[in-house]
């Protein structure tokens, strides 16, 4: 037992195969900026633009009829809408997590993988901001939020209110994320600048890359402003989640008036978030050729913090549907987990929940699968379906069954929620497609303190 | 280590590149040691922990700045909410009063949290960008391409009327690893 604890501890992990040189590094971040794409990138693209016009004229369609069209009712008034918010925000977590809660921990395991999950992450909250601003149904409004004098003279957004939290946390996490990815893009742009040939496009990496020059000073300051970016960046990622959280949990709908809202929230959004880097990371491995800078070490880290946040949602879980049950409250008994959730009308989504979130991630137990790309490519998609599943049971299922039994109600969605919906997967997916085309997917510069360069005179 | 002020000598410089950070390391070392020369600026692909220590580079002060930006985001934030809340229109919301800053001061934590980040992040982050003279339409500030890719440089100042020294620096370099060594 102590031998192989021994072994354990020596055991380095393998962040790089193919004993990779710094020029090799710069190659296979420009390999794809420089070449054409393929079919497979081309397939891919088509059917996301295609999944996001269709999402265009679902949104098009709402703001000129109104919300009307969508399926919610008097009594469930928040549905897709608020659950694909949450679902989004959620996703969003797990970028600057990865950036900026691993940076401080040095964790190296990161550097192959960072980009691609801050990147993730400004998409995912640009389609999440794209839902309370529709749900307004009067969108050309959506500037009232913001406490600027406006046509009504003194009339100032309540700042009491955890929907105008939401406002104040989501566009500074959008903020700080996307400066915090543009500074740590900077270096990586001057290397593309200085080394592609078609003249057009060294104009444009050249303005981008703000004149880098990677002098001694420029790294110094570079090294401590993302230090300090990620100091900031680490506390933001709870409170945007904590926030979210406080929409329902500040609320007097019982199943949503709960403490537990906000740890129970933040840890479900970096299961989610770090299951849609598994995904989004399956992808772009095979599709950039990226194999040996995404490794099994990084998928198997990650499917370690899959294992963790995912147990924490299921001890959430747990706990929820024992205080239902305890509490011996009648309208407990329906709350979103609670035994008449697994046999009520909406028992398909408790136990697809169930199976998604709880079961179903236990496999990543053992060593084979957590260590194997298929495997954690398909569990990663389930998650994700599990914590959309997730949000779909707080909201819907906990609205449905109100304190008064005469407004009890059902949720069928329509076209325009399910389109809507699918068109946001397709404008993530279509920016992050075009993100993989034009910008460097791997951070190369911070991947070449990893190579030890080795010369011998 | 020469003095830059002085007008009647004028400066050209040297540059070294290296293709191992190591080695590169090593003679800045013996460079600093030197009092007749000095290294004008060290380029690299990627930073290198402690350059700034050995190059006895002043530590930066951008966290310092992030703090200040930080209370200025704090004061800010305050001063808005009790100016729309407190002063401006005091709203009575589901029987609670705004008529105290104080009282509905916890309910205003999230936003005053929020904003003392945001103006830290942006303010700090334009700071860094005016302090490194990092702008959308600059040129390019290495001076020789191939250092954001896999080579490292040294920029050393030497004196032009010395014309015996550049030689010997440029053996110099040659020897401790340099792969080449141009004089300008």
């Amino acid at each position: 037992m102590f031998d192989n604890y021994e072994n354990y501890k020596k055991r380095k992990s393998v962040l790089i195969t193919g004993k990779k040189s710094y020029q090799n590094i710069t190659n296979d971040t420009l390999n794809p900026i420089i070449h054409k794409a393929g079919n497979l990138w081309w397939i891919s693209f088509i059917i996301s633009l295609l999944s996001f016009l269709w999402g265009v004229i679902c949104i098009l369609y709402t703001i000129v009829t109104g919300i009307g069209v969508w399926g919610i009712n008097k009594t469930i008034n928040w549905a897709w809408d608020i659950t694909n918010f949450v679902w989004w925000v959620g996703i969003g977590h797990a970028g600057t997590l990865i950036s900026a809660v691993l940076l401080l921990f040095r964790q190296k395991w990161r550097l192959s993988i960072n980009r691609s999950a801050e990147a993730m992450t400004i998409f995912a909250v640009i389609q999440a901001g794209l839902f309370p601003i529709i749900h307004m149904g009067r969108p050309w409004n959506a500037y009232w939020v913001i406490p600027i004098p406006n046509q009504f003279g003194s009339l100032w957004p309540n700042f009491n209110s955890p929907l105008l939290w939401d406002v104040f946390a989501i566009s500074t996490y959008f903020s700080v994320s996307t400066v915090f990815w543009f500074i740590g893009l900077i270096p990586d742009f001057a290397m593309i600048r200085d080394r592609i040939s078609n003249p057009i496009q060294k104009k444009i990496y050249s303005i981008l890359s703000f004149g880098w020059g990677g002098s001694s000073r420029d790294w110094q300051r570079f090294e401590e402003i993302s230090l300090v970016l990620a100091g900031l960046c680490t506390p933001l990622v709870f409170s945007v989640h904590t926030i979210v959280s406080f929409d329902f949990s500040t609320s007097i709908i019982k199943g949503w008036h709960s403490t537990i809202f906000p740890p129970y929230f933040v840890s479900g959004a970096i299961f989610s978030g770090f299951a849609m880097v598994q995904t989004l990371l399956g992808v772009t491995r095979k599709v950039l050729s990226l194999e040996n800078y995404i490794t099994r070490d990084h998928i198997e880290y990650m499917n370690k913090i899959i294992l963790l946040t995912g147990g924490i949602v299921s001890l959430a879980y747990i706990s929820e549907f024992i205080l239902s049950w305890y509490s011996k409250d009648p309208f407990e008994k329906f709350i979103y987990f609670s035994a008449k959730a697994a046999t009520g009308p909406y028992w398909w989504a408790f136990w697809i929940l169930i199976l998604c979130n709880v079961i179903i991630p236990q496999l990543l137990w053992i060593k084979f699968i957590r260590r194997s790309f298929f495997w954690s490519y398909i569990i990663a998609i389930i998650i994700n379906i599990g914590m959309w599943f997730e949000r779909f049971d707080i909201i819907v299922l906990n609205l449905s069954r109100d304190y008064i039994p005469s407004s009890w109600t059902g949720f069928v969605p329509s076209f325009i929620d399910v389109g809507i919906f699918i068109g946001t997967i397709g404008c993530f997916f279509s920016i992050y497609l075009l993100y993989i085309r034009f910008f460097p997917v791997i951070s190369q510069s911070e991947l070449k303190t990893l190579v030890s360069c080795k010369k011998k005179l | 280590m020469l003095n830059s002020n002085n007008q009647s000598i004028k400066y050209n410089v040297i540059h070294a590149l290296y293709n191992d950070k190591n080695l590169m390391i090593d003679s800045i070392k013996l460079l600093i040691k030197n009092k007749n020369i000095k290294i004008k600026e060290v380029y690299s692909p990627f930073p290198i922990h402690n350059l700034d220590k050995l190059l006895k580079l002043k530590p930066t002060n951008l966290s310092i700045y992030a703090f200040i930006y930080g209370l200025f985001g704090f004061f800010f934030s305050n001063l808005i909410i009790w100016y729309t809340m407190i002063y401006d229109w005091p709203q009575n919301i589901g029987g609670k009063p705004s008529f105290s800053w104080i009282q509905n001061f916890p309910s205003f934590i999230p936003v005053i949290f929020e904003l003392s980040i945001y103006f830290s992040a942006h303010l700090m982050c334009i700071t860094y960008l005016f302090q490194c003279k990092l702008f959308p339409w600059t040129k390019s500030k290495n001076p020789d391409p191939r250092t954001t890719d896999n080579l490292f440089m040294i920029e050393i100042e030497y004196d032009k009327n010395q014309t015996n020294s550049i030689f010997y620096f440029s053996s110099f370099l040659q020897k401790q690893g340099a792969i080449e060594v141009h004089c300008k």
